[in-house]
């Protein structure tokens, strides 16, 4: 029993009390905040560096649905380009990804999107199908993390369930797989309806490094409407937690 | 003997001066050479110029710390060869992925099942839904379907159990699902940012191990070498992934025999490394911290110390609770004789990584191959004996500690040394053309394989990958033979295998 008492003593109170104010690392990449005194010739220079396209070679924004949080284009251009830890990165409108540059001030869900049935059903319990569909196992990791000790999204009704059927939606990660593709589309139909779709992390969300690989199908990401995208390389655990909340109106 | 012996790790050669033998001796050298328990098979493929197939093997032999390296030119139109899989179990993956993408037989093989329905197969009209598993014709047993969707949050693959009762008569995994076409695209990319990146998702519990093997693989091509605190941060990033794994895994494993307490203190704990990463790098994976040629993250005396105290107050709480859990009779009965496999399994299985040293079979490259800074630690790996859950739990509480002591020493190295010497990454390196590079590291689950080859041009023209899983899938389907099927996930959590490392 004293060997019991050293760990509950070692563990002490592990969850985090605010998971909206919650500090990370200074050096964590969230949302990036860009000068709008870039040059033309600085625009270029960054978007012919940034590994996954997601720097507009015209307008120099950084669409964070393809950005691998790689911080190569900070590098490049310290003082003009630099990522903050803000983790409350999630939105419910692809468009809404894109940073521009000058754009400074946090990133919020547009509410006007937001289903009525969406928060009058799930605001209190929102149970969860994860379909991995070429997820490289780190997106999925934090979302599991997103339940543990520390996060524990529980504390809203928000978890992850086996069954489709037990579900009220689905929470996608990798680029979709042609292998995964018809098995995500029967456990999608398999929800009950009304149902969302999330979307985590990079590959999700734009296919990231994969598009364009003949292993992979976006078919279903083209045609289904989407409730969330969380960006992250992979997403953390908080941008998730942050995210749903936003969606379900938690304050 | 033919081959051409490389002693680096990592290094290159030029494609000419690499025996290209025929078939037969091929064969035959092949067979008597993995018939010593020294040499195993690092990777065998084929590389395709235009007209011109030629297949490469890479056979590691731990007693001279080398990698031989030899190959046979068939005419372009072989249809089929004689399989060394019947006399060597271990070629059995490889020789089913030359099947299934160029379509060649290989007589006498025991089974040439479909390994990811690859997207450039051989044969495009079979399909992953249309395969037909292996079955009893009987009334007496049943079939159990898993996946490729499971229950909690993982990847996704398909368990086929036949079961006699509560017990497991055979079990064949099927995977494929995760496949994304990975290794063509290093060749398409021919950007050294593009390809980091692109290794660091190769399986991304595994970042900074695949980043390492690819960030070496172009500086042996490159004739790089590193300054010496480079390596010394880069074995210290990759111990470091090691131990948060080692410590989630132990937290999965007491989940699976009802062990609360043990559960939820790891989590916790792992959560702690990983955090300690993302104050390294700002990522709790690693991504972002290995890069050719330079780091964008060189170690502070600052961050030193920090990551010194947090792993101090990490291994007195893990002693805590593994000297509970490993002492605890209920957990200890649930852990051994279960999941139970033999040095020759393992050796047929080409085991490595955990799956290998928990059988008495010592697999591990940072001792037979050191890379980076594990030349100069005199590294020894833990060996278990007894196979089973217990064995392989019990040698991730080892290896923390081995790893913990790798860290300790490289950090105090460190902070004696003058740490302004670091170098950023370098994306414009030239690699050598028509050259073959191999470049292999322990990650946690084992050993990783990277090997490449450039055009005349220097460009990447084949990549292959090859992480660890793709052997010890094999050993988690001989591990539950004769278990109870309740037995499963306490097995498949001992492993711990990677999906996507395996379907690319």
């Amino acid at each position: 029993m004293s060997g019991e008492y050293k760990v509950l003593k070692d563990h002490g109170k592990q969850f985090v009390p605010n998971l909206r104010t919650q500090p990370v690392s200074a050096i964590f990449r969230g949302r990036p905040v860009i000068s709008d005194s870039l040059t033309n010739n600085e625009i270029r220079q960054v978007s012919e560096l940034c590994p996954s396209g997601a720097i507009d070679s015209k307008t120099g924004s950084i669409d964070l649905g393809k950005c691998v949080f790689c911080n190569e284009c900070a590098l490049m251009l310290p003082g003009k380009i630099r990522f903050e830890n803000d983790y409350r990165i999630s939105v419910n409108r692809r468009e809404d990804l894109v940073i521009r540059p000058g754009q400074e001030g946090h990133v919020r869900l547009d509410e006007t999107l937001i289903r009525k049935d969406v928060r009058k059903l799930f605001r209190k319990a929102l149970k969860l199908r994860q379909v991995s569909a070429g997820g490289d196992n780190s997106c999925e990791m934090e979302l599991n993390a997103a339940g543990n000790v520390n996060f524990d999204m529980g504390r809203y009704g928000i978890e992850f369930v086996a069954s489709p059927r037990h579900a009220d939606g689905i929470v996608i990660t990798g680029p979709v797989t042609e292998n995964m593709a018809e098995a995500l589309d029967i456990c999608y139909k398999a929800v009950p309806s009304p149902k969302i779709i999330i979307l985590v992390g990079t590959d999700a969300i734009s296919g990231g490094l994969f598009t364009g690989s003949p292993a992979v199908n976006r078919w279903f990401i083209n045609n289904h409407d989407i409730d969330l995208y969380v960006p992250g390389n992979p997403a953390h655990p908080l941008t998730f937690i942050n995210g749903v909340m936003d969606l379900l109106g938690i304050k | 003997m033919e081959y051409y012996e490389m002693v680096k790790n990592p290094d290159a050669v030029s494609l000419g001066n690499i025996p290209d033998t025929d078939y037969n001796t091929f064969y035959k050298q092949t067979v008597d050479l993995l018939k010593r328990k020294e040499n195993h098979c690092l990777n065998y493929f084929v590389s395709n110029s235009g007209n011109r197939l030629r297949f490469f093997i890479l056979i590691a032999n731990d007693d001279k710390h080398s990698v031989l390296i030899y190959s046979h030119s068939p005419e372009n139109d072989i249809k089929r060869l004689k399989s060394i899989s019947a006399e060597c179990y271990q070629m059995h993956i490889f020789e089913r992925e030359i099947h299934e993408d160029l379509g060649i037989e290989f007589t006498g093989h025991p089974w040439l099942k479909p390994v990811r329905y690859s997207s450039d197969r051989f044969d495009q009209s079979s399909k992953m839904s249309g395969y037909l598993f292996y079955s009893i014709d009987s009334e007496e047993v049943h079939e159990v379907g898993v996946g490729p969707i499971h229950a909690g949050v993982i990847e996704p693959g398909h368990f086929r159990f036949i079961c006699h009762g509560e017990n497991v008569l055979h079990l064949e995994i099927q995977l494929g699902y995760q496949h994304r076409g990975i290794g063509k695209l290093f060749a398409e990319k021919n950007n050294l940012l593009q390809q980091s990146v692109l290794s660091e998702t190769i399986a991304g519990d595994t970042s900074v191990g695949h980043a390492l093997a690819y960030s070496q693989l172009a500086e042996a091509f490159a004739e790089v070498n590193p300054v010496s605190n480079l390596k010394k941060e880069r074995a210290v990033a990759l111990e470091l992934e090691r131990i948060a794994v080692h410590i989630g895994d132990t937290a999965a494993l007491c989940a699976d025999v009802g062990y609360q307490i043990g559960q939820v203190a790891c989590e916790a704990l792992r959560t702690m490394v990983i955090n300690t990463t993302q104050d390294w790098c700002g990522n709790r994976f690693g991504k972002g911290l290995i890069r050719p040629g330079g780091t964008n993250f060189p170690l502070s005396k600052e961050m030193i110390e920090v990551i010194e105290k947090r792993l101090d107050e990490v291994n007195l709480r893990f002693h805590h609770v593994t000297d509970l859990v490993y002492n605890n009779s209920g957990i200890i009965s649930r852990f051994e004789n279960i999941g139970a496999l033999s040095l020759t399994q393992a050796l047929m299985s080409g085991a490595t990584g955990m799956a290998a040293r928990s059988t008495g079979l010592c697999r591990d490259i940072r001792w037979s191959h050191p890379f980076q800074s594990f030349g100069i630690l005199h590294y020894k790996p833990a060996i278990l004996d007894s196979g089973d859950v217990y064995a392989r739990g019990m040698i991730r509480k080892l290896e923390f500690e081995l790893s913990l002591a790798i860290i300790r020493k490289l950090l105090l190295d460190m902070a004696g040394s003058d740490l302004s010497t670091s170098v950023r990454p370098d994306y414009n390196m030239k690699l050598r053309p028509e050259t073959l590079g191999v470049s292999i590291v322990e990650g946690w689950r084992g050993e990783i394989c990277h090997s490449s080859i450039t055009g005349k041009d220097g460009k990447t023209a084949l990549y292959k990958i090859k992480d660890p899983s793709l052997h010890n899938w094999l050993m988690l389907a001989l591990a539950v033979r004769g278990q109870e099927i309740s037995d499963f996930p306490l097995c498949n959590k001992s492993f711990n295998l990677s999906y996507c490392g395996h379907d690319l």
